[in-house]
């Protein structure tokens, strides 16, 4: 029963559509949060450093880092959500709880809460790209390919996400996951510089992040250059969704259906 | 084919039928194994002292608790897959609020009925009838972290209800409430029940329990002590009246051979006398002033702490 595959139902929606409604009364706050840190990065370092650099693999500062901003960006989010929401939902306010009284399983649970977690990226996701378009740092309509790409962004973090909300005994826990994986990650792969000025031992361990292969499809849409290897880099965010959501699935049952 | 007919409708009139139900973690086994069954219509009562497995029972009929061993069928049904579609027909008050501090009253109604898929203008016409029946109407529009302890419990009561359910689990619905309050829940779970559901609660409140309930269990480190209507477990484990003494107890003796047979347990600062004919004795203590002395007919509460013991649990 525990380590069994997930099951996917419609009821999903159900949850999903509650976390929609909670956002809905609260998306001041949390949309100024979503876009105003992006946009502070966009601002600061964008104009600021891009004075300096000019040009980065063969487009401006300002462009080479709104791509990056907007994959890290979704990255973000969907962390956030999937460790201080989902806690909160799962232990502080025993949400799931109250829905597991319902129809809804575990599993109804996780999968409504990773496909709102994506949704949310999504939502501040837009938001970004609009203001990278108003500052002149997106080139061209094939741009709006980066949504499905930073809601796929936002499904593959949702999950390990989740995966530290279904071990954790407090908020705190959830720094050492963000310092040692999520700022990482934002740092190395490739949001503020290309990857292939790291020395080539720790490229090789940048090309297994997921954020890389995010970044490097997001890139060439807001930039209009030749994307390449979408394949491979859908593949790899797909696997990491796909192995994270089995394993949130599974521990969050050890914790709550025992 | 009568004989089947009957047969059939004898079955679903169990609601609830647990036969050697067990459930263990890691070395200790919580609930050893228990038999008992539910009949449509009635209010069931789960007592016991804390970690007597109470609350793991309720878990395992709403299916969010694996069991071990043993059979459980409610409505009929006793297969972990169909789990959903029989909490689709219960409903559940649990032991600590657990309503959505993001939303409204009717908030909280609307999208709880959403998890049962329940949509559009007749879960309206519900929702204003539910609100009606739990006195909340005029607070429909209300953040949940302004209403009152009773109110909060209401409203929960208002969710539970909210799929129609044919079973309601109450666990522990008045814990923590004031006597207004406790006795606005009391009546309305006498109408729920009178409206043919059958309720399933646990309670620390022996009086509650009397109130409220046609059959009880009582239940201790996993096991059924006993079981039967209030009425008739007082009548069983207990003799008619009990007389409580407090004060120095010790100090005074009294030759408790004078009088009719007297069964006594001394509780802290109070000896418990329980005895058919207590006349006598209190004949005699009243010459005795320095006691403080109490008579009272036999009733839930000696039953639970004959069968439950006297020592605390945590």
């Amino acid at each position: 029963m525990t380590w069994q595959l997930p099951h996917i139902n419609f009821r999903a929606l159900s949850v999903w559509r509650r976390n929609v409604l909670v956002w809905r009364k609260l998306m001041g706050p949390s949309l100024l949060i979503n876009i105003g840190e992006p946009l502070l990065y966009l601002l600061g370092l964008g104009y600021g450093l891009g004075l300096f650099i000019g040009q980065m693999s063969d487009m401006s500062y300002l462009t080479f880092l709104a791509s990056g901003i907007l994959a890290a960006s979704a990255m973000n989010t969907a962390s956030f959500e999937g460790m201080f929401s989902v806690y909160t939902r799962m232990v502080t306010q025993r949400t799931y709880e109250a829905m597991q009284a319902t129809p809804l399983s575990v599993d109804d649970i996780i999968a409504g809460e990773i496909l709102w977690c994506a949704t949310k990226c999504l939502i501040s996701g837009t938001a970004i790209l609009a203001v990278a378009t108003a500052l002149g740092a997106v080139h061209g309509t094939q741009a709006l390919f980066v949504l499905p790409i930073i809601f796929l962004i936002g499904l593959c973090f949702a999950g390990p996400a989740i995966i530290m909300s279904a071990f954790s005994h407090g908020y705190d826990f959830f720094y050492y996951y963000l310092t040692l994986f999520i700022t990482p990650m934002f740092i190395l792969s490739g949001v503020f510089y290309p990857i292939s000025s790291l020395p080539t031992g720790v490229q090789a361990v940048v090309q297994l992040l997921p954020l890389t292969h995010a970044i490097q499809l997001v890139r060439p849409l807001v930039s209009g250059q030749a994307l390449t290897d979408v394949g491979l880099h859908v593949g790899v965010i797909v696997v990491y969704t796909l192995v994270a959501y089995y394993f949130a699935v599974v521990l969050v049952r050890k914790r709550l259906v025992v | 084919m009568a004989t089947q007919r009957r047969t059939k409708s004898f079955e679903t009139e169990l609601v609830i039928q647990a036969r050697g139900l067990t459930k263990r973690y890691g070395e200790a086994t919580v609930v050893r194994g228990i038999d008992f069954s539910v009949p449509r219509g009635q209010c069931f009562g789960l007592l016991g002292p804390n970690g007597a497995g109470k609350t793991t029972t309720l878990r395992m009929i709403l299916g969010v608790t694996p069991r071990d061993s043993g059979e459980l069928q409610i409505f009929g049904v006793d297969d972990p897959k169909q789990a959903h579609r029989v909490r689709a027909r219960i409903g559940v008050v649990p032991q600590l609020d657990n309503l959505d501090p993001d939303f409204s009253v009717i908030e909280n109604l609307s999208v709880y009925a959403s998890f049962f898929s329940l949509h559009g203008a007749k879960i309206k016409e519900r929702i204003r009838q539910l609100l009606e029946f739990t006195e909340l109407s005029d607070r429909a529009h209300t953040r949940i972290d302004v209403l009152s302890g009773g109110m909060k419990r209401r409203l929960t009561i208002a969710r539970a209800l909210i799929n129609d359910p044919e079973l309601i689990i109450l666990d522990e619905p008045t814990t923590g409430l004031d006597p207004q309050a406790r006795h606005m829940i009391w009546s309305r779970l006498r109408q729920i029940r009178q409206s043919g559901k059958t309720l399933l609660l646990t309670t620390h409140y022996m009086e509650e329990a009397e109130r409220l309930c046609d059959d009880i269990i009582i239940m201790d480190n996993g096991h059924i002590v006993a079981q039967g209507s209030p009425n008739a477990l007082v009548k069983k484990h207990i003799e008619a009246h009990v007389v409580e003494i407090r004060g120095a107890t010790e100090s005074i003796s009294i030759n408790f051979d004078q009088f009719p047979p007297c069964r006594r347990q001394q509780v802290g600062d109070t000896l418990y006398c329980y005895t058919d004919d207590a006349h006598p004795l209190l004949a005699h203590l009243e010459s005795q002033g320095e006691l403080i002395t109490l008579q009272r007919p036999a009733n839930l509460e000696d039953v639970f702490l004959k069968l439950t013991g006297h020592e605390f649990r945590d």
